[in-house]
């Protein structure tokens, strides 16, 4: 065993010996690395289709595309047009609508438009049909005319609370695309052409203001949070990291390097993905904060020691082979660990958040390979001055001796308790709620969420689920049986409280009804006779213009139909609820034909979550089992390897526990942490034990002074690199997209934890497990032989 | 001899078109077209009409169609519907206008009722299909402004593409480009429609041709596609019956109430 410890320094002595020599060759060859992987960069796409954050074998997302290919498939932008005076019912406002209306058919790839104005107003003159816009030609409409337009309106289902609101103050304009699929630039086309025409709208129309929402313009949000990002966060992080570098180190070439190798690691990882046509997504935007906060910790250990030797009076080579001399096995085991926990983020039900995984997972390689190649390599090649003077013993060990002191003294109570505190935050960390409301991923910097708020709260709900409801047999939709039955459900829906809107052809039916015999009042119900409804269906059908057929309410054969219940903001477990309520009702009162699984974007994002807790329990166990293999070789010790468990783990519920305090509702990028984190703050035991170890096995210490010699060499730099982890996670919390900012406020909380852990709970097991009158010998022993 | 004259015909009118703008020629080839299909004075045709989505998924229904040929105005046509069952014996008479809005009437046996449709939307689907109404009613000259766009070969054939504009403001097209086969007396060989915004909605395409009565060209399928959601829809004419002897009367409220028993 101590064979391998030579070794292994012996190795990291001949590796930086050969590195110095060679060190053009190698800082060139690097160089070349680092083109070779950043040219990938240059292929990198944004990808904003919200559909990116389902697996293809997602149930709900499968269902929702059978859904969508019976119907049509709509993606849609919602133009929320609000008159400053609060008419919509005014001459100039309606006008204005109408106009917005016409030019809304210009979109790209839109295949319909819903307004107040084109409503199809549908009534009877004796035997005459008449289906038409509710408001044409407003310009030349008299004040009597425009106020039937707005009784009629106001006293429509099937605009009231989805296209207007009950006061009649706001109304909005529904832009239907089908976008072919081909490109991802076919979004932001969309966005930047209706972006333009509102504008001028706005323009000509100084009265009125306007807002955006729908699922098209979620997808831009996640472009524009992704970006935000980048632009405010990136350049923050590099600001904070050459601060502590420069802090750290006090060296100016130092800093400059390691400054190098991040940018080489980031350009790693980010070409890995340009490479291999890995899309951007807000999620995998935030490798490059995640490695430069990861790989700054590499650069900082090899230039830490560097600088040491050289204050001690060691010429820069000598230093520079004692740095990778005692730096190359440490460094290399934590960029193991980081890369394992990373990668256990493939198991994740999220295809973003593997992307970030893998991407950050070869971001940490490279920077464990340039740390050891290109860094020397540039010390080598550059000047550093450095003072020498004595080794001042630093005032902060004499923090880290009292704390080791007090575990000490106090290891029992110290160690119930960490584990009742501990039990006591795991408790709670199950007191968490899933919540996926994707409308909150967004803070209030971006316009979407701002926007989609002010419609919520002016106009309709964001949130809706979809029920296809089946007859049974073609045309059976006509039938009297079923239409009664899609009434009943109708009417149960507008009855729960969550529910804002239905949409569903029995509003049709009754209202083609109702005209075909002379809009007399009775008839608003039912057709009671098969062929009478299918036949006002195919005269209603033939009197409909173009793009606002019932195809996106009826499918081909017309043996199903469609309902959409909008539901106010409520979180995802009580959409999940509801569903499910919809759902029993179905299944109570409603023949087998008629039962059906609601479904929709929002009923994907809420279960979402739930289903990624599941699928990450595979990657953090694997995580887990790998991580603790690695650690039992590097303390080559199988019982330290076993109780290094404790504080690895314990941390993570505490966060979550914590968590639970302070938020209460995780989303899923909340729930990632479980691998990536472990990976992470095993850093801070392998490093707390290996001294441990290195003290009892090579200077013959107790247990007590062993504690106090890890607490002394490394208590300091375990600090440093938490408050440099810890602040960069800090930054990417300002994230403004939710995912993120949850992942990296939750990550930073465990990384905290995991410190404290490590100084109490660690030291206390030691003590309490180990028996201090036998000298133990360095075979492993099992935890569970104690005194 | 007939050919002979046709090509003469033809050659005549290549060389006027030569000094004519873009505008003038297509209205001319669309004013031959008209003229060469001149005198079928009725048809009487059974069709069936295949929808298809995306997935494959079919569904068919069949129906009888009669036009009486008007000359000082729009044809005149009468629809009925034989299948589905449910809307069996449903019929449509249509009066065609070359200048002002088509009339429309509509026979529901299942309340024994003739119901006019006041509505200008002629652009919506027919039956849920992948034709609008305006696909299928008669192509009158009036309703669509022309440019010429060039002659090509196509299926063999020397065909004039000309760009019609709608008139009708209602319609759902911002245009359409015809292809008009010049060797086959100008039967229509293709149709592209662009939607409002200009992008490429639908193709029809025209084929199994027959000639009848020695002069007018009818199609045995025509087929529809929908570039934008992947839907098609064709139909399929049996043996068409020109000349078939239908007289005014046949297109009446009264003629509709007859054709749904």
């Amino acid at each position: 065993m101590e064979k391998l410890k030579r070794m292994s320094g012996q190795f990291g002595i001949a590796w930086a010996k050969w590195v110095i020599k060679r060190r053009w060759i190698v800082l060139i060859l690097s160089i070349l690395t680092f083109l070779a992987m950043g040219f990938g960069m240059s292929k990198l796409a944004f990808d904003g289709d919200y559909r990116v954050f389902f697996s293809k074998d997602n149930p709900q997302l499968q269902a929702y595309e059978t859904f969508q290919r019976k119907y049509t498939q709509d993606d849609n932008v919602l133009i929320v047009v609000e008159p400053k005076d609060g008419k919509t019912f005014s001459k100039e406002s309606l006008a204005a609508i109408e106009q917005l209306t016409t030019d809304s058919w210009q979109t790209p790839f839109s295949s319909r438009v819903d307004a107040i104005t084109n409503f199809q107003h549908t009534y009877a003159v004796g035997d005459e049909l008449y289906v038409e816009d509710l408001a044409d030609n407003v310009g030349e409409r008299n004040p009597d005319e425009i106020q039937k337009i707005k009784k009629i309106a106001l006293s429509e289902p099937l605009l009231v609370n989805r296209l207007l609101n009950e006061k009649g103050t706001v109304s909005a304009v529904n832009i239907t695309v089908k976008l072919p699929g081909e490109a991802i630039t076919e979004g932001p086309e969309v966005t930047a052409y209706v972006r333009e025409m509102v504008a001028k709208f706005e323009e000509a129309h100084p009265n009125l203001k306007t807002h955006l929402s729908g699922m098209i313009m979620l997808n831009s949000a996640f472009f524009e949070a992704s970006a935000q990002d980048s632009s405010t966060l990136i350049p923050l992080m590099f600001l904070a990291i050459v601060l502590t570098i420069f802090l750290a180190t006090r060296t100016i070439s130092g800093t400059f390097s390691a400054l190098l190798i991040i940018i080489f690691s980031i350009a790693a990882g980010m070409g890995f993905a340009g490479h291999l046509g890995i899309k951007l997504t807000p999620p995998s935007g935030a490798a490059p904060i995640i490695i430069m906060t990861l790989a700054v910790a590499d650069s900082i250990h090899i230039l830490i020691t560097l600088m040491q030797g050289m204050r001690r009076g060691l010429p820069k080579r000598e230093a520079l082979i004692e740095s990778l001399r005692v730096n190359f096995m440490p460094v290399f085991i934590t960029s193991l660990t980081t890369v394992i926990g990373f990668l256990s983020m493939n198991t994740s039900e999220v295809p973003p958040f593997r992307d970030l995984g893998n991407i950050t997972a070869v971001g940490m390689i490279a920077a464990f390979l340039f740390s050891v190649t290109a860094l020397p390599a540039m010390m080598a090649i550059l000047p550093v001055r450095v003072k020498v003077k004595e080794a001042t013993v630093a005032r902060s060990n004499k923090f880290f001796e009292s704390i080791a002191d007090l575990v000490i003294a106090r290891r029992m109570p110290v160690l119930i308790t960490s584990l009742v505190i501990i039990f006591g935050f795991g408790y709670l960390a199950f007191q968490n709620q899933l919540n996926d409301e994707f409308i909150k991923y967004f803070d209030s910097k971006i316009s979407f969420r701002q926007d989609t708020d002010f419609i919520s709260d002016n106009l309709t709900g964001i949130y809706n689920v979809e029920f296809s409801l089946g007859s049974g047999e073609p045309g059976g939709i006509n039938n009297p049986g079923y239409l009664q039955k899609l009434q009943d459900f109708e009417r149960w829906l507008e009855q729960q409280s969550e529910v804002i809107h239905v949409n569903s052809y029995a509003e049709v039916a009754r209202q083609v009804n109702q005209s075909m015999h002379g809009d007399s009042l009775q008839y608003y119900a039912m057709p009671t006779n098969r062929e009478e409804a299918a036949q006002y269906l195919l005269l209603y059908e033939m009197s409909l213009p173009f793009g606002l057929d019932l195809n996106n309410q009826i499918n081909v054969d017309k043996s199903e139909s469609r309902l959409t219940a909008t539901i106010k903001n409520i979180s995802t477990l009580e959409m999940v609820a509801f569903a499910k309520r919809a759902e029993e009702w179905l299944r109570s009162n409603t023949p087998a034909n008629m039962h059906t699984l609601g479904i929709s974007p929002t009923m994907m994002f809420a279960y979402l979550s739930g289903r990624q807790v599941l699928s990450m329990v595979t990657g953090t166990g694997l995580a887990i089992v790998l991580i603790t293999i690695v650690l039992i070789f590097a303390l080559r010790s199988l019982k330290y390897g076993l109780m290094s468990i404790v504080p690895n783990i314990t941390p993570i519920a505490v966060g979550f526990g914590i968590w639970a305090l302070l938020e209460g509702s995780i989303n899923v990028g909340v729930s990632i942490v479980f691998g990536m984190t472990l990976g992470i703050i095993v850093d801070d035991t392998i490093h707390f034990l290996s001294k441990y170890l290195l003290a009892r096995r090579e200077h013959g210490y107790s247990v007590a002074d062993a504690i106090k010699y890890a607490f002394t060499t490394v208590g300091r730099a375990l600090l440093v690199t938490t408050i440099v982890l810890v602040s960069g996670f800090a930054i990417l919390a300002q994230s403004s997209f939710g995912m993120n900012s949850g992942m990296a406020k939750m990550t930073s909380i465990i990384i905290v934890v995991a410190l404290i852990i490590d100084f109490l709970l660690l030291p206390a097991l030691l003590l309490v497990f180990t028996p201090e009158d036998k000298e133990e010998k360095l075979q492993a022993q099992p935890v569970a032989s104690t005194e | 001899m007939k050919i002979v004259k046709l090509v003469i015909a033809l050659l005549v009118f290549a060389s006027t078109i030569q000094a004519q703008s873009p505008e003038e020629k297509g209205l001319s080839v669309a004013r031959a077209a008209d003229k060469a299909d001149q005198g079928f004075e009725s048809s009487l045709v059974n069709l069936k009409m295949v929808l298809r989505n995306k997935q494959g998924q079919e569904s068919t229904r069949f129906m009888e169609n009669k036009t009486l040929e008007l000359t000082e105005d729009g044809d005149k046509s009468l629809i009925v519907f034989k299948s589905p069952k449910d809307v069996e014996g449903t019929a449509t008479l249509t009066f065609t206008h070359k200048t002002t809005s088509d009339d429309q009437w509509l026979y529901l046996p299942a309340i024994k009722r003739v119901k006019r449709i006041s509505s200008d939307n002629k652009s919506g689907p027919f039956m849920g299909s992948e034709f609008a109404y305006e696909d299928l009613s008669s192509n009158e000259v009036e309703k669509y402004g022309y440019k010429f766009l060039k002659n090509e070969q196509f299926n063999g054939s020397n065909n004039a593409v000309v760009e019609q504009d709608p008139v009708d403001p209602k319609s759902g097209y911002k245009r359409r480009v015809v292809w008009y086969n010049l060797d086959k007396n100008y039967r229509l060989e293709k149709i592209e429609f662009y939607d409002r915004k200009n992008s490429l909605l639908k193709t029809l395409t025209y084929s199994d041709y027959k000639q009848y009565e020695g002069k007018y060209w009818r199609a045995g399928k025509f087929l529809m596609v929908n570039h934008q959601t992947g839907k098609e829809t064709e139909l399929f004419f049996e043996d068409w019956d020109l000349k078939s002897g239908l007289a005014d009367t046949d297109f009446s409220q009264n003629s509709l109430r007859r054709a749904g028993r």
